[in-house]
């Protein structure tokens, strides 16, 4: 069976295609237990692609993703569903259901799984609220929330259940200063004290070297580099270099591949 | 040749992976009735934006068809000196066909068209995948409860359309244009029978609400999820429910009435 010293999350010889157009071409990523491991990459690399294939809404034309020692794409329905419940997933949108509260949606995952009597719901829900800043926002409705807020509740209600891991999609962008400080606190506080598996997905270079324990860096459908947070930022790989220190030249390309400007200018 | 068969050969394996998709679909909206028993609120609240929010257009439009049956009724009738006949000709003509099938176009259009759009938008927005992340089915707790309701509402509303139509038949009839009041109701009574009319009218629209709501749930499930995309989807559930109910008609009325 698993050990802890085995990876939480183990991706083997990943393949994914969007029609011809290949997003992941052959990745491997271990996602270590109980330390925050960032994924990397520049805009439209395939990391929310790559979030979705280990939430298994998504399925691989090739490859494993071995989520606890449990191959995701393998699973019974039934199987996958118990998964997901050990799993949050903070989405880059915060998905957040329009038709109920801030409040009932913190709840409702916590009224579908576990069967508590409604003032622990109610305790649980105002203590989520509090950690990330908007136990006074919970009579709202969604479309009343700015973006960072709501992606503030998405995260509430991805810690509602206690997952063993977090999937973070972008949990950095939309935040000011302070809710940012405050963001980042709170995923490192999770770690330490609950020991969650964090799985940040990310392109701010800062916030996420600052907290990441290990980073892998995705572009063009590979894993470029990996690494600890201090060793890709001192890295001499000109990719690794490019990408971490925002250089526009280099191998990484800022581009949607696409035929020469040139040519297309020219509407040949 | 070879190419435009092989066109034609793609269209059909289209059309049938759509057709099978939506098969699947309904199964599974199907197998969530057993869960909604312990959730019976879900159902309630699908019920009221479903039907109870219908209700207003469905009543004016069935007093509105009743006034104008009993209007265009009396003229044919009273060439024959059958105008006593009315009350029965308003009353098969809306429990039979007017009643379903007119209800069911206009719920494709007020209530059809609103849970295409809704489905269509939660999928634009994510919604449906959080659910799933959440391990929470999103076609049992979403789609299931507006299947149901869609089912059940269809042949409440149309019954109410039917009772209010005949009522406005009787107003222009009887009250209007003098019919006798007695022979209204009596050659009613008389003439229209529980099983061949009354209950030939509920099993058109119990199959139309099926119908209605199966593909306005389909259509928004499998929208593009853009805003082109669901508002094409919304256009296609009217478009598709309408034909789909008229051409149910036709072969429901030929089972039913035809032999
Ligand atoms: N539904 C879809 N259909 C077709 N292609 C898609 C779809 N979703 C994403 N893609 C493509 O997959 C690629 C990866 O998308 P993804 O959303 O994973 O990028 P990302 O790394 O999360 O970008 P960002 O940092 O901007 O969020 C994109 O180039 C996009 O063109
Ligand atoms: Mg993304």
């Amino acid at each position: 069976m698993t050990s802890d010293t085995d990876p939480l999350v183990k991706i083997r010889g990943l393949r994914f295609f969007r029609g011809e157009r290949a997003i992941f071409d052959g990745v491997d990523i271990d996602i270590p237990r109980g330390k925050i491991t960032a994924i990397m990459g520049p805009s439209g690399s395939g990391k929310t692609t790559l979030l979705k294939l280990i939430g298994g809404q998504l399925r691989p034309q090739a490859g494993s993703v071995e989520v606890d020692g449990q191959n995701i794409h393998r699973l019974s329905r039934r199987a996958l569903y118990r998964l997901r419940i050990r799993m949050g997933m903070l989405f880059q949108s915060g998905a957040l259901l329009t038709d109920i509260s801030v409040f009932d949606n913190v709840a409702y995952p916590l009224r579908e799984h576990a069967p508590l009597p409604s003032s622990m719901i109610r305790k649980l829900v105002l203590l989520k609220l509090e950690s990330v800043g908007l136990r006074g926002a919970r009579g709202l409705m969604p479309s009343e929330l700015s973006g960072g807020m709501a992606r503030r509740v998405a995260l509430a209600r991805a810690m509602a259940l206690d997952p063993m891991m977090i999937m973070y999609d972008e949990p950095f962008t939309g935040q000011d200063p302070i809710s940012l400080g405050v963001l980042v606190q709170l995923i490192r506080a999770l770690n330490d004290a609950s020991r969650i598996t964090s799985i940040i997905v990310s392109h701010d270079v800062q916030e996420t070297a600052e907290i990441a324990d290990y980073i892998y860096v995705i572009s063009n459908g590979r894993v470029i580099d990996h690494g600890s947070p201090d060793a890709m930022l001192k890295s001499n790989a000109p990719w690794t270099r490019q990408f971490m220190h925002g250089l526009a030249d280099g191998p990484v390309p800022f581009h949607y591949p696409a035929p020469g400007l040139e040519q297309d200018l020219l509407g040949t | 040749m070879l190419e435009q068969l092989a066109r034609l050969g793609r269209v059909g394996i289209a059309i049938l992976a759509h057709i099978g998709r939506g098969n699947i679909l309904l199964f599974h909206i199907l197998g969530g009735i057993t869960d909604l028993a312990t959730r019976p609120g879900l159902l309630i609240r699908q019920l009221y934006s479903v039907g109870v929010l219908s209700m207003l257009i469905i009543s004016v439009s069935g007093t509105f068809v009743g006034m104008v049956l009993a209007l265009q009724g009396h003229y044919t009738l009273s060439q024959f000196g059958a105008e006593q006949s009315l009350g029965v000709m308003v009353a098969a003509s809306l429990v039979r066909e007017l009643g379903p099938v007119v209800t069911a176009l206009l719920f494709a259009g007020r209530a059809g068209s609103a849970l295409t759009a809704e489905i269509g938008l939660m999928k634009a927005t994510e919604q449906l995948s959080g659910l799933e992340m959440m391990a929470v089915d999103p076609i049992k707790r979403i789609l299931t409860p507006r299947f149901l309701a869609g089912f059940i509402s269809m042949p409440l509303l149309a019954g109410m359309f039917s009772a209010l139509g005949i009522l406005g038949g009787y107003f222009v009839g009887v009250g209007l244009l003098g019919v006798d009041d007695g022979a209204f109701w009596s050659q009613m009574q008389a003439k229209i029978d529980l099983h061949e009319d009354i209950y030939n009218g509920v099993i058109k629209s119990f199959v139309f609400g099926w119908v209605c709501t199966w593909i306005a749930l389909f259509q928004g499930y499998e929208a593009v999820p853009t805003s082109e995309g669901v508002s094409r989807a919304t256009t296609r559930t009217v478009v598709h429910s309408s034909l789909a109910v008229l051409g149910m008609d036709f072969i429901l009325t030929a089972l039913m009435f035809g032999g």
